[in-house]
């Protein structure tokens, strides 16, 4: 039997009208969001399932881009998300596909810098506004960004997960959980550690620095 | 001790061991569970009444745009019409509030889920248009919410909240059960009381399938919302008329469960079957998705 906040059956303070198909949604284009530093110049958006049969209706294109814009779920904008798009001078474009899933509500969605990297990240809603990251570049993966989330791409080879923990150690950042996912041995993988305290631009900053086989880090 | 509780049975011997109401069990145990203050608990219930309230006025004064065109506006057209209303202007205006939220969400305005968005209209209809007449305070208001979310906390662990399991009575059936609950325990009936209001509400939806049109939260929900909201004044009336509930509550919410159970897919947020099946709503369907 599952544990019931309160909070859990009076809430969550969420714009409608479904917190599957559109506060769920928000919360997939926050993690989105987060692979991009800087400007995003464009996203492209693909909804599958139930996700493309209803998203019209649900608001669910509005609801991803929203949530790239850095709206949350409870924030009366994400009506208007695409005219905030187009202010801020970020090109969307939202497919339509009848490919079958193994979610009824999945999303991809692209985004793109102004440097031109882009990343694509597969997004499940679960329900009640609960979400899960299942692919991000192609790598499969699974976090539900409930914690603060630090994702690090980096070269498959021996050392690299105590390096990071001991940056993490001495940052006084306590892990929750952390998985690594990978393409091929000695290729391209991929970390995902959940932590109890919020991850900050410095940390970032010296796991980069400090380990040289991070290709890339960021922070939901 | 332990405030933590599984069923009715249970939260009952709670309230009698130290003679407490619903809403005071829900907010020691929210604090034990979270090892949180009480102010801050409490001032996060209040925040949530806040928006509801806020929810309701939207709804009421201004003009809501559905997403799809399919619904919007009735709330008021009721609210209007309140003072010739058959059910009284008290009730309707019950239920034209019920309506309001359930516009606003479907509008993409800002709603809390009580115990879901497709049900978010029910329980602050019933408390908020009913505090003038009795006087609740916020506090009150905010006990009531705490009391609600102990009757949804016992649903949701032995039957569900969730349109996709137990059909319409998951959603509209439990909000309306919890905001019966509420609103006897605000007007003073004993713990024992309110669970039977709980149960009453529960028994007059038992069955109900969650078959939206095209899928979205607007038909037959909204007006689903009104009928919740009515239902539970109707069930806490009874009981502070001294009715009782013939089947106990923890035994309505194991019927649920099994209707649920036996309810077919098709009857459960699929849009496959009930009124989402007819040739009308067939052809917004196709209209919408175009």
């Amino acid at each position: 039997m599952k544990d019931f906040s309160v909070f859990d059956i009076i809430g969550p303070r969420m714009v409608g009208p479904s917190s599957s198909h559109t506060a769920g949604a928000v919360r997939i284009g926050l993690v989105a969001r987060s692979f991009i530093k800087g400007h995003i110049s464009s996203v492209e958006i693909t909804l599958y399932g139930s996700f493309a049969d209803t998203g019209r209706g649900h608001g669910t294109d509005r609801a991803i881009v929203a949530g790239i814009l850095g709206v949350e779920p409870d924030d009366p904008r994400i009506k208007y998300s695409m005219l905030l798009a187009k202010s801020e001078d970020m090109a969307v474009t939202v497919n339509y596909s009848h490919e079958p899933t193994d979610h009824p509500n999945t999303a991809r969605i692209k985004v793109t810098g102004d440097d031109n990297k882009s990343f694509t990240i597969v997004g499940i809603s679960i329900g009640g506004g609960n979400i899960r990251i299942i692919e991000i570049n192609g790598m499969e993966v699974s976090f539900g960004g409930d914690y603060p989330t630090l994702i690090a791409f980096y070269n498959d080879v021996p050392g690299v997960i105590s390096k990071v923990s001991t940056v993490l150690a001495a940052m006084n950042i306590n892990i929750a959980f952390m998985r690594v996912f990978r393409q091929a041995k000695r290729k391209e993988a991929c970390m995902v550690i959940e932590t109890d305290a919020i991850i900050n631009g410095e940390v970032l900053d010296v796991l980069s620095n400090c380990v040289e086989e991070i290709a890339e880090v960021c922070a939901i | 001790m332990s405030y933590a509780f599984d069923n009715g049975k249970e939260l009952l011997e709670l309230c009698e061991n130290e003679n407490i109401t619903i809403a005071e069990v829900m907010i020691r145990r929210e604090m034990e569970r979270s090892e949180e203050s009480r102010e801050k608990i409490v001032n996060e219930m209040y925040l949530n009444l806040k928006v509801m309230e806020k929810s309701i006025h939207i709804g009421l004064e201004e003009n809501q745009q559905t997403m799809t065109g399919l619904a919007g506006n009735n709330a008021e057209k009721l609210y209007a019409y309140a003072e010739k209303a058959n059910m009284g202007q008290d009730m309707a205006r019950v239920c034209a509030a019920a309506m309001a939220v359930t516009e606003v969400n479907a509008s993409m305005g800002e709603i809390v889920a009580t115990p879901t968005a497709g049900a978010s209209g029910v329980l602050p209809a019933v408390l908020v248009m009913n505090s003038e007449k009795h006087g609740f305070t916020d506090r009150d208001l905010v006990n009531g919410l705490f009391a609600a979310g102990a009757i949804g906390i016992i649903i949701a662990k032995n039957a569900s909240i969730s349109g996709a399991e137990g059909g319409c009575q998951a959603e509209i059936g439990s909000g309306s059960a919890m905001a019966a609950a509420a609103l006897a325990e605000l007007c003073g009936a004993k713990p024992e009381a309110c669970l039977d209001a709980a149960a009453i509400a529960l028994k007059n939806i038992m069955g109900l399938v969650c078959d939206p049109v095209a899928g979205l939260v607007e038909c037959p929900c909204i007006k689903r919302n009104a009928m919740g909201a009515a239902n539970a004044v109707l069930a806490a009336d009874m009981v502070l008329a001294g009715i009782k509930s013939i089947i106990p509550f923890d035994e309505t919410v194991a019927a649920m469960y099994n209707v649920g159970k036996m309810m077919n897919s098709d009857l459960r947020e699929t849009s496959r079957g009930g009124l989402a099946a007819t040739k009308t709503a067939k052809e917004i369907s196709a209209r919408i998705k175009a």
